[in-house]
């Protein structure tokens, strides 16, 4: 598949998917079995409506979702007691698969919600959107529900406050911008049609989840979307604009240590794939800077992108699953 | 089926059960609703929500009139009349406040939540409880989001209604999101009024005297408290905001001082003005400074009465459920239906604090016990508990 003819085929926006009714009646007929999976760390402000919203027009109104998750990383706020009053299911990322031992980062609950969570579809939704609507799910769900081909399902954001007719450009976050899109332009030209690959928010068929190594910090999307592309093709890839989602900006300090995350995981990508040859071994400290009283001092940030492997490899998993006979 | 008022008071805990059990629903109106900004006259984001919202549950009807109301009907089993539910659309915020709400599991905050979000969204959730109940009214009901409500919109949106409406209304109802065991049943006499004064860029500020604006105005409100205010009828002067100025040493050109006279007595409202205006002519003169009187709204005293059936069942209804009704005068809808002899009262959803602030909150729990007041209100309503009795 070209990339103009994806754009064309593989981008959607959620206003196309109004009828509700009609994704619920596909849903229905295919038997599939859908689960929300929001992770969280100390995300009390927002959880509670994201929930209630959720639950109120997806669940009850439309049943569109059979389940609702918190995997929370140990959120010292009151996330988890509002998330259980609305009904969610609430897990402790370090009480699923106890014996994998435990690891820091929204990728271990990304990861871990494939072993608890029953659906044929996961989406997964960031907590920290204040501007919250069912489109952030439906929008996600639908291209999945309706072409078979398909298996994963980005968000994308791209309302401008104001524009005139013609040209405009279209974009990600700094991020995407300063790194992820000039890594893609040189080594995987087709995934530059993604408009935000770093977006929080997808959707994916279980067979895809299952199958793809999770990096537990800042790499995961970027090596989700390198893997599903590499074993499935630009074609099982598609995304979806959902307007506009408002969430707390980030300093660019923080850029920096999400986007030295990201590097690790492409670099490892590129050579697994044997894309570039053996890479030495690489340094796992970011070192930034500060002035304190007139002194430079250094900051180190040491980050290392580790990776959970296939979920499917995991025997729990497995049995679970029913997958060994 | 309630159909004695006994029945009725027996029923109000199967109300409040349904209504916890709509809890989300009634949570997500509010926040979807209470995030689109709405100030007067920019109305038409929760105009559509709202219409969204009643076509989904099947209401007949739905439209938007030409002042921007928002309205749907659920047929009644007879239909001979109407029951007009109605919450103002507007809040007093702008279009910049950030109108996030938040939700934790006993409150809901931010901008406009309690007024009148709440009131909104219990228009938009009501179908889906009576659903829930299997309740049918005989009594067509109205359902109306108001426009143009507010402060110098002075209740346009439903005075249009109501001057243009053909249906017959046989009684009204205004919902507020605060207080809980509210319960208005008549105006007072009311006029919005704001006082502008400006001073010409050609002003002598040599001269002895010059003061500026924000000291005229000060001028204007001692003037205003000289004024004699009897006990009886009942009369205040309340002073709502001031504004003038442009930072610490720029003299000020402009300033606006907004006010409301309210009285039982008509015509002391009227006297009390003919006083101010009277007080703004002898210092506009004196101070060489333009000042203007503009009269923004009015209100005629009126109401049902405190043994008005609608009122005492209203009231057996509150005692039920365990509220302590609280009769207090009203100067918003409630206002227009006495204009239109329509019998009506306004009544609130929850409890809450910071009205009209950005931190305004709402209580969740008392408001399974706001809608269950009001659907004991429709069907007491509707079984002709609540009419006049000759």
């Amino acid at each position: 598949m070209q990339l103009n003819e994806w754009l064309a085929h593989n981008t959607f926006h959620h206003s196309a998917f109004w009828d509700l009714k009609q994704i619920v009646r596909e849903k229905e007929k295919q038997n599939l079995k859908v689960s929300l999976c929001i992770p969280t760390l100390n995300e009390e402000k927002t959880i509670g409506k994201e929930i209630v919203i959720f639950k109120s027009e997806l669940m009850n109104r439309y049943p569109m979702i059979d389940e609702i998750a918190v995997i929370d990383s140990g959120s010292t706020d009151r996330t988890r007691e509002i998330a259980a009053e609305y009904g969610a299911d609430v897990y402790l990322s370090e009480h699923i698969l106890p014996e994998m031992g435990a690891r820091k980062g929204k990728g271990e609950n990304l990861w871990k919600a494939i072993y608890q969570l029953e659906g044929d579809i996961i989406i997964y939704i960031d907590a920290d959107i204040k501007n919250i609507r069912p489109r952030f799910v439906y929008g996600l769900l639908a291209p999945l529900v309706y072409r078979q081909e398909i298996k994963y399902v980005k968000a994308f954001y791209d309302r401008p406050l104001a524009f005139s007719q013609g040209v405009r450009p279209s974009g990600g976050g700094r991020v995407t911008e300063i790194l992820v899109r000039p890594l893609f332009s040189l080594f995987f030209p087709d995934l530059t049609a993604l408009v935000q690959p770093l977006s929080g928010e997808y959707a994916v068929r279980r067979e895809v989840l299952e199958n793809i190594p999770f990096p537990i910090g800042y790499g995961v999307e970027t090596s989700h979307i390198i893997d599903v592309y590499h074993k499935w093709g630009l074609s099982a890839l598609g995304q979806t604009d959902l307007d506009q989602r408002v969430h707390r900006n980030q300093a660019t300090r923080d850029l920096g240590k999400m986007a030295f995350g990201i590097l690790q995981t492409f670099l490892s990508r590129v050579q697994k794939l044997g894309i570039v040859p053996q890479l030495p071994e690489l340094h796992t400290v970011l070192r930034q800077f500060q002035v304190n009283d007139k002194q430079f001092e250094q900051l180190e940030h040491h980050i290392l992108e580790e990776e959970r492997p296939p979920m499917i490899t995991i025997p729990a998993y497995r049995k679970k699953r029913g997958m060994d006979g | 089926m309630a159909h004695k008022f006994k029945d009725i008071l027996d029923a109000l805990p199967e109300y409040r059960t349904a209504a916890e059990s709509a809890r989300e629903t009634l949570l997500a109106n509010l926040v979807m609703i209470g995030e689109i900004p709405a100030p007067s006259g920019q109305e038409d984001g929760r105009t559509r929500f709202l219409l969204d919202r009643f076509a989904e549950c099947g209401l007949h009807n739905s439209s938007v009139d030409e002042e921007g109301n928002g309205m749907a009907i659920l047929p009644g089993e007879v239909g001979e009349d109407s029951i007009l539910l109605v919450a103002h659309l507007d809040t007093p915020f702008t279009r910049k406040d950030d109108h996030t709400l938040r939700v934790d599991n006993m409150t809901v905050r931010g901008c406009g939540v309690t007024d009148n979000s709440l009131g909104v969204a219990v228009l938009a959730t009501l179908p889906t409880l009576l659903e829930k109940l299997n309740i049918h009214l005989n009594s067509d009901l109205m359902l109306m989001g108001a426009s143009k409500s507010l402060g110098s919109a002075d209740l346009r949106g439903l005075r249009f209604f109501l001057e243009n409406n053909e249906r017959p209304i046989r009684a009204g109802i205004c919902i507020e999101g605060i207080e809980l065991g509210r319960l208005s049943i008549g105006s007072i006499g009311m006029m919005r009024m704001e006082i502008n004064c400006h001073v010409p860029e050609e002003y002598d500020w040599t001269r002895f005297g010059a003061s500026g604006a924000i000291l005229t105005i000060n001028e204007v409100i001692n003037k205003i408290l000289e004024i004699a205010i009897p006990r009886r009828p009942r009369t205040r002067i309340v002073f709502g905001s001031v504004e003038g100025g442009k930072g610490f040493y720029p003299v000020s050109t402009n300033a606006v001082l907004r006010f409301e006279i309210r009285s039982d007595s008509a015509e002391m409202v009227k006297n009390i003005r003919r006083q101010i205006e009277d007080i703004v002519e002898e210092l506009s003169s004196k101070t060489e400074s333009d000042l203007t009187c503009k009269v923004l709204a009015s209100r005629q005293p009126g109401g049902i009465a405190f043994n008005h059936p609608f009122s005492t069942h209203t009231r057996k209804i509150l005692k039920r459920l365990g509220v302590e009704g609280r009769t207090s005068p009203s100067t918003s809808e409630l206002s227009v239906f006495i204009n239109h002899n329509i019998p009506a009262v306004t009544v609130g959803i929850s409890t809450g604090e910071h009205l009209n602030q950005a931190n305004e909150k709402a209580m969740i729990a008392p408001m399974f016990t706001g809608l269950a007041q009001l659907v004991g209100m429709l069907l007491a309503i509707d079984r002709g508990y609540c009419d006049a009795t000759e």
